[in-house]
C-alpha cells in the first residue's frame, strides 16, 4: 500500500461544472478518469495534484456513435467497451487488436481513452492507433470546443494540446470503404507495456492500389506517423516486397533507447519485423474488405 | 489441470470424498480464505494504535554526514522519529543476522544498499507518517559502489564492511567440498569435458503479502507481543530475547495468516525490530507494514550465483564427475538464512541425480551494495542453484555428444539398488527410484512423436524446443547435529490433546503461509487416529499456544513437523491402547489396532473406539499405573536424515523467430515425494512452483544500474507470471517412500520451483538450436533471446 501526497478531491456533475471546477481550482488541479495511470503516479509521489476533479460521473463522455462517415468515441469510453464494440472490430481492427494487449481486465473496466491519450505514455498503445488512424481529438475548454488532428494533439512525452483547463471530449475516426487496419506488440508478460509494437492502416483504390496509408511505432521515441515508409506504399498493389522495405524505412526512422525491454538494435529490429506483420494482415484486411 | 492416475479412494472413509487419513480433502481453511475472513496482519487494530514509516536510503554507498529531524518531528500527528543515533544509544543499532554477521537496523555509519533503514517515523495515521518523511532532512557524502560481484575482490574495490573492525575486502567466506585431486584426476583422463558459466540472477520472492508487524510493548509487566510476518515464530522469540534484552518467557510472536512466504519472511527485518522500538518509546502498539516497493528492494533476495560449471564424461555418454566454481553475491550485509555449517547452503547436491565417479565445489560469498538476504524463494536452501547448474550441464553434454538428453539422463541415473546412496560431497540420498518417474513423463509428453514433431517444424524454419530436467531435492533439516540456525538444532516439536468427546487439538511448531497446514496435519493425525480430520484442529503460528521447533522453509514442514505429528498421534495411540485395556478388563497386547478402534483379538465386537477411550481417560476408569487421566502426548522430532525428493519434468517451447517471444506451450511434471498425504495440496504446490519457474525463466530479475539503483522496485518492472504464461500444467506421480521418515513422506513444496527452471531454459536452448546456441542465462526475455539468437548471449545485468 503506497500513499500518495495529501489532495483533495471533488466530483464533476457535468462537463462544464468540471470545466468550472478546473477554472476554479487552477493549476494544480487534474482530471481524473479510470485512474490507472494517475494514481500509481500518485501512490508513487511522482504527481502530486492538490485536487483531483473526478468525471466518472460523466455519462455524457461514455459513447460509442456512429455518426455518418465517422465513429465517435467519448473521451470516458473505457477498454472495455472499444474491446466488446462490434462496430470498432469491424470498422477499425487495429483498435481490436491493440486493446487486447493493452493491460488487463481490471485495467482495461476502468481505463479510459480519453486517459491514455491525455497521459500521452510513449509507451500508450492507444496513442499510436489514434496516429495510425488519423483520427481528430476534440478539447472543450472555457471558450468552447476546438478540433484537433492527432499530428497537432501529441507535444511529446507526457504532453498533449489539452490546456491544463481544457477536456478531451471526444475521438473522431473517420471510416472509409476498402480500408484495414493492424496492431501488434511485442511484451516481456501479458499486462507488461510493449517492448516495441507497431500499427497500420491502409486504404485501396478500386482497382486495389494503395491509396492512403499510415504506419505507427509505440515506445520507441517516435511522435505520429512515418510519412517517408507510408510514401512507399502508395499508388501500388501492396506485396511483400513494399512493406520490406516500409519496414526498413519505418525502422530507421525510429528512435529505440536501451532499457530493461531490450537493447537498441533488438528494438529496432521488432520495429522493422512488426511494421512487416501489421502491413501485412491491413492490407489482407482491406482487401478482404473489399470483397466483402 | 491434467492429473494421471488418480489416488486411490480411501478405503477407510466412509465418504470417499471426505478421507479419514491421506487422500484428497479440500482445505480445512480455505472457507475463511476464500470469504475474505483470513486475519492477515494488516488486519490486526489494537486500540491506541500507532503507524510507522522507513526513511530509506535514495543512494547504493554513502556516508552518512547529517539527519535532521526537527520538521518531521512538527509535523501534526507525528509521535516520535528514531535515528540509527537514538537506537546507538539503546545498543540496538545492529543486529545479528541468521549468518553470523551484523545488520544496521538504522544507518548509523554509512549506507550500503539503495533502501536502507535510515529513520523510522511514528505518527497517528499512516499518512502523517508517509508525509513526515519527506520532511526528514538527510546530507550524504556519496561513496563509489561494488554492484557487479565479478568486480567485489577487486584490489581497488571500496570496502563495504569497514564497520567490521580489521576487514579490507568484500570477501566473506570462502567454501569448498569433495575431493579436489580426484576430481582433477577424473576430469583429466575424460574423454570429454565441457565447461559453461551459468548464472542464476537475483530474483524476489514477492510474496503477495508484504512484510510488517504491529509491536505491543507493555510497560507494567515488561510483556512484549509482537504479530509479525513469519515463517518462523519461535526462533524469532529466542532472537528478539538475545538482541533485544527482554526476557524469553516476556516475549509472544504471533503469526497470523500469512499470505505467502517462500523463504521472505524468515529473517528479522529491521522494520519489525523498529516497530518494537516504536512501541517501547511511545508506550502505544505500533504497526508497520511496508509497501510493494519496500519489500522489492529491501528485503530477502534469492540466487544470484555466478556458477562455472563444469562436467566431465566417458564419449559413449556417462557422466564421470562435475565441478563448480561459485561467485555468490550476498549484498551489503551476509543475512542468508540457513543452516550454521553450510555457508552454501545445500548446494553441494549439485551432483544431481547422477551416480558420478568424483565432485568438487567451491563458492566464494562476497558483500555488494545491495539489499542482502539470499535463499529466499522456494529453494531448498540453494538447491534450486545446484540443479539449474547440473541440469543445464547435463543438456549441454548432450548435445555435445548428439544424444538424446531424456536418454543420456536414464543412462546416469541412481540406480534403485545404489540407495540409500552416498554422493561425493557428503550427502546421503534416502531413497529413489528415477527411471520409472522419468518413462512416465516421456510417456505423458509423447515424446517420441514431440521429437518427431519438432524435426519438422525445423524443416520449416519454425523454432519448437523440448527440454527435460531430471531433479533430486533435499528438503527436511535437521538433523539437528548437521543443522542449526544460529545455533537453534532443526528439530521440531508437537503437542496432541485429544478431548473427552474425541475431538482432538494438535500444537505444531511450523508456521503455514499457505501451504495448507491445518489440513495435512489434521489428515496425518486422522491416519494415525482414525478420527476425522474435520474433528482435529490444527494450532501453529503463535509461540504461546504451541512447542518450540523452526518454522516452515525449504520445504520442512511434512519431513520434520510432519514426523513429530505422526509420532505424537502414535504415542496418544500407544497411550489409547493400555487405557482401552483398562476399560476392556483385558491386558493391552491382546489388543488389536484398526483404524480408530482398539480391539479384543479374535473377538472385534469388543473394543473402544478413540472417543471412547477419551472419555474413559477424563473419566472414572481406573487407569493403570503410570497412565495419568488424559489422551495428551507431545514429542520433539529430530529427523535422523534429509529427505530426498525427485521429478522428471518435461517442457515444450514455441519460439517466435521473428520476435524472440518464447511461448510455453506444454508442461509435463512427475513428482515423487513419497507418500501422499493430500494429493490436492500437492499439486497446489506443484502448479505454484512451476508457475515460479515460469516467472524465473522467462522474466523475473531484480537488476541494477551501475550507480546501484534498483531497477526493479515495483510490479511494472519486476515482472510475475499470470495465467496467461502458463500452460495447463500437466501433473503425475510416483510413489518412493522415505525410509526413515515415520510415514514415509518427503515434502513437495519447492520441488516445482527447483526442477522448473532448467527444464524451460532447456527448452528454449533446444528450440534455439539451429542457430547454434548452447546456453543462454535466464531470464529468457523476448530481447534476450533475439541477441542469443544473434550469438550474443549475454550473463543478465
Ligand atoms: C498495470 C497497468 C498496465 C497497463 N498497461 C498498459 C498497456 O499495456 N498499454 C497501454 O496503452 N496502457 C496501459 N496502461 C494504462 C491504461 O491504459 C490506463 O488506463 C490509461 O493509460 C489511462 O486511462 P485512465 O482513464 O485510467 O486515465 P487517468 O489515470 O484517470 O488519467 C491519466 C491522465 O489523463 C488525464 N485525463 C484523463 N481523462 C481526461 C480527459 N477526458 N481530458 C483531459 N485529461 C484527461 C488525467 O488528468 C491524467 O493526467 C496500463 C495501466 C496499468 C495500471
Amino acid at each position: 500500500m503506497q500513499i500518495p501526497a495529501p489532495f483533495d478531491y471533488e466530483r464533476a456533475s457535468d462537463v462544464a461544472n468540471a470545466l468550472a471546477l478546473l477554472e476554479r481550482h487552477g493549476p494544480e488541479s487534474r482530471i481524473i478518469a479510470g485512474g490507472h495511470s494517475l494514481l500509481p503516479m500518485m501512490k508513487l509521489r511522482l504527481a502530486r495534484p492538490e485536487w483531483l476533479i473526478d468525471i466518472n460521473d460523466l455519462a455524457e463522455l461514455e459513447f460509442i456513435r456512429r455518426d455518418g462517415e465517422e465513429l465517435r468515441v467519448g473521451a470516458l469510453t473505457r477498454h472495455t467497451a472499444l474491446l466488446e464494440s462490434a462496430d470498432v472490430a469491424d470498422l477499425f481492427p487495429i483498435i481490436h487488436d491493440a486493446e487486447q494487449v493493452i493491460a488487463d481486465p481490471v485495467v482495461r473496466n476502468r481505463g479510459t481513452i480519453g486517459g491514455s491519450l491525455c497521459q500521452a505514455d510513449p509507451a500508450e498503445d492507444l496513442s499510436t492507433v489514434c496516429d495510425v488512424l488519423r483520427a481528430q481529438a476534440v478539447i472543450r475548454g472555457p471558450d468552447g470546443e476546438r478540433t484537433v488532428p492527432m499530428s497537432d494533439f501529441h507535444r511529446g512525452p507526457y504532453e498533449t494540446a489539452v490546456a491544463q483547463n481544457e477536456l478531451l471530449y471526444e475521438v473522431r475516426f473517420a471510416i472509409r470503404p476498402r480500408s484495414g487496419s493492424a496492431y501488434e506488440k511485442v511484451e516481456r508478460r501479458v499486462g507488461d507495456w510493449a517492448v516495441v509494437a507497431a500499427g497500420a492502416a491502409v486504404g485501396l483504390a478500386a482497382d486495389g492500389t494503395v491509396e492512403e496509408a499510415a504506419i505507427g511505432l509505440t515506445a520507441v521515441g517516435l511522435d505520429g506517423t512515418i510519412p517517408e515508409a507510408e510514401a512507399v506504399l502508395l499508388g501500388q498493389q501492396p506485396h511483400e516486397e513494399l512493406f520490406v522495405e516500409a519496414a526498413r524505412i519505418a525502422a530507421a526512422a525510429c528512435h529505440p533507447v536501451d532499457d530493461q525491454r531490450g537493447p537498441v538494435d533488438y528494438k529496432r529490429h521488432l520495429a522493422d519485423e512488426l511494421t512487416r506483420r501489421v502491413l501485412r494482415r491491413a492490407c489482407a484486411r482491406a482487401a478482404g474488405a473489399q470483397e466483402g | 489441470m491434467t492429473t494421471v492416475q488418480e489416488h486411490a479412494p480411501n478405503p477407510a472413509a466412509g465418504d470417499p470424498g471426505r478421507p479419514i487419513g491421506f487422500g484428497r480433502l479440500q482445505r480445512k481453511e480455505d472457507p475463511r480464505f476464500v470469504r475474505g475472513k483470513g486475519n492477515y496482519l494488516d488486519d490486526i487494530v489494537l486500540p491506541g494504535m500507532l503507524h510507522g514509516a522507513i526513511l530509506r536510503a535514495p543512494v547504493a554507498h554513502a556516508r552518512l554526514v547529517s539527519i535532521d529531524t526537527s520538521e518531521a518531528l512538527a509535523h501534526p500527528g507525528v509521535r516520535a522519529v528514531i535515528t540509527g543515533k537514538d537506537l546507538q544509544a539503546l545498543n540496538l543499532a545492529w543486529a545479528p543476522t541468521l549468518s553470523a554477521d551484523v545488520q544496521a537496523v538504522l544507518v548509523t555509519d554509512k549506507v550500503r544498499f539503495q533502501g536502507q533503514e535510515v529513520a523510522f517515523v511514528v505518527a497517528e495515521d499512516r499518512y502523517a507518517a508517509r508525509d513526515a518523511l519527506e520532511l526528514i532532512d538527510v546530507e550524504y557524502d556519496m561513496l563509489p559502489p561494488v554492484i557487479d560481484a565479478r568486480h567485489a575482490l577487486d584490489a581497488d574495490a571500496p570496502v563495504i564492511r569497514d564497520d567490521i573492525e580489521g576487514r579490507t575486502d568484500n570477501r566473506i567466506f570462502d567454501w569448498e567440498i569433495g575431493d579436489a585431486a580426484e576430481t582433477e584426476a577424473v576430469f583429466a583422463a575424460a574423454d570429454v569435458v565441457l565447461t559453461q558459466e551459468v548464472v542464476y540472477p537475483r530474483v524476489h520472492p514477492a510474496p503477495m503479502e508484504t512484510c510488517g508487524a504491529v509491536a505491543d510493548f507493555d510497560p507494567i509487566d515488561g510483556r512484549l507481543t509482537l504479530y509479525e510476518t513469519t515463517q518462523a515464530p519461535h526462533a524469532h522469540r529466542t532472537l528478539y530475547a538475545i538482541v533485544a534484552g527482554i526476557p524469553e518467557h516476556k516475549i509472544r510472536i504471533v503469526s497470523p495468516d500469512i499470505g505467502g512466504g517462500f523463504g521472505n519472511k524468515v529473517g528479522i527485518y529491521p522494520g519489525y525490530v523498529l516497530a518494537v522500538v516504536g512501541s517501547i518509546v511511545t508506550g502505544k502498539p505500533v504497526k508497520w507494514v511496508e509497501d510493494r516497493s519496500e519489500n522489492l528492494m529491501s528485503t530477502s533476495f534469492a540466487r544470484d550465483y555466478i556458477m562455472q560449471g563444469e562436467i566431465a564424461a566417458t564419449k559413449e555418454g556417462k557422466i564421470l564427475a562435475v565441478r563448480t566454481s561459485v561467485l555468490a553475491d550476498h549484498g551489503a550485509f551476509n543475512a542468508t538464512a540457513q543452516p550454521t555449517k553450510t555457508p552454501a547452503g545445500f548446494f553441494s547436491i549439485f551432483t544431481g541425480s547422477y551416480d558420478l565417479k568424483a565432485a568438487y565445489c567451491k563458492v566464494t560469498g562476497v558483500y555488494t551494495n545491495k539489499a542482502p538476504g539470499g535463499v529466499a524463494y522456494a529453494c531448498s536452501f540453494r538447491v534450486t542453484e545446484a540443479v539449474y547448474l547440473v541440469e543445464r550441464m547435463v543438456d549441454i553434454l548432450a548435445r555435445k555428444l548428439e544424444m538424446d538428453p531424456a536418454e543420456l539422463r536414464l543412462k546416469n541415473f541412481i540406480k534403485p539398488e545404489q540407495f540409500p546412496y552416498a554422493n561425493k560431497t557428503g550427502w546421503v540420498y534416502d531413497s529413489g527410484n528415477y527411471e520409472p518417474a522419468m518413462r512416465l513423463s516421456m510417456h505423458m509428453a509423447g515424446y517420441e512423436d514431440l521429437r518427431r514433431e519438432q524435426r519438422e517444424k525445423r524443416e520449416r524454419g519454425e523454432l519448437m524446443g523440448i527440454g527435460v530436467s531430471f531433479f533430486t531435492e533435499t528438503v527436511g533439516a535437521g538433523p539437528r547435529k548437521h543443522f542449526d540456525i544460529v545455533g537453534l538444532g532443526m528439530a521440531d516439536g508437537a503437542e496432541l490433546r485429544v478431548h473427552p468427546t474425541g475431538k482432538a487439538v494438535v500444537r505444531i511448531s511450523v508456521q503455514s503461509q499457505g501451504q495448507g497446514h491445518e489440513t495435512t496435519f489434521a489428515q496425518i493425525v486422522a491416519e494415525e487416529l482414525g478420527i476425522p480430520p474435520e474433528s482435529i484442529d490444527v494450532v501453529h503460528g503463535d509461540t504461546d499456544q504451541t512447542p518450540f521447533g523452526l518454522g516452515t522453509y525449504g520445504s520442512r514442514s511434512t519431513p520434520v513437523s510432519g514426523g513429530a505429528v505422526a509420532l505424537v498421534a502414535r504415542k496418544v495411540r500407544d497411550k489409547a491402547r493400555f487405557i482401552a485395556a483398562a476399560m476392556l478388563e483385558t491386558r493391552p497386547e491382546d489388543l488389536e489396532w484398526e483404524k480408530g478402534r482398539w480391539f479384543v483379538k479374535g473377538d472385534p465386537s469388543a473394543g473402544k473406539t478413540i472417543a471412547e477411550i477419551a472419555f474413559g481417560a477424563h473419566g472414572t476408569v481406573a487407569l493403570p499405573d503410570g497412565i495419568d487421566g488424559n489422551l495428551d502426548a507431545e514429542v520433539t522430532y529430530d529427523p535422523p536424515n534429509l529427505t530426498f525428493p525427485f521429478g522428471a519434468y518435461i517442457c515444450v517451447v514455441d519460439v517466435d523467430a521473428g520476435t524472440g517471444h518464447v511461448k510455453v506451450r506444454r508442461f509435463i511434471a512427475v513428482d515423487d515425494c513419497g507418500t501422499r498425504i493430500n494429493p490436492m495440496i500437492i499439486e497446489g504446490q506443484v502448479h505454484g512452483g512451476l508457475t515460479d519457474g515460469v516467472g524465473m525463466a522467462l522474466m523475473e530479475i531484480i537488476a541494477f544500474d551501475e550507480d546501484g539503483n534498483c531497477l526493479s522496485g515495483s510490479f511494472m518492472d519486476y515482472l510475475i507470471p499470470t495465467a496467461m504464461e502458463v500452460p495447463d500444467w500437466e501433473t503425475g506421480f510416483t510413489v518412493t517412500p522415505s525410509p526413515h521418515h515415520p510415514i514415509g513422506a518427503k515434502g513437495i513444496g519447492e520441488s516445482a520451483t527447483v526442477g522448473s527452471p532448467p527444464a524451460i531454459v532447456n527448452a528454449i536452448v533446444d528450440a534455439l538450436a539451429p542457430y547454434g546456441v548452447t546456453h543462454m542465462d535466464m531470464p529468457c526475455t523476448p530481447a534476450r533471446v533475439w541477441e542469443a539468437m544473434q550469438g550474443r548471449a549475454r550473463p543478465p545485468v
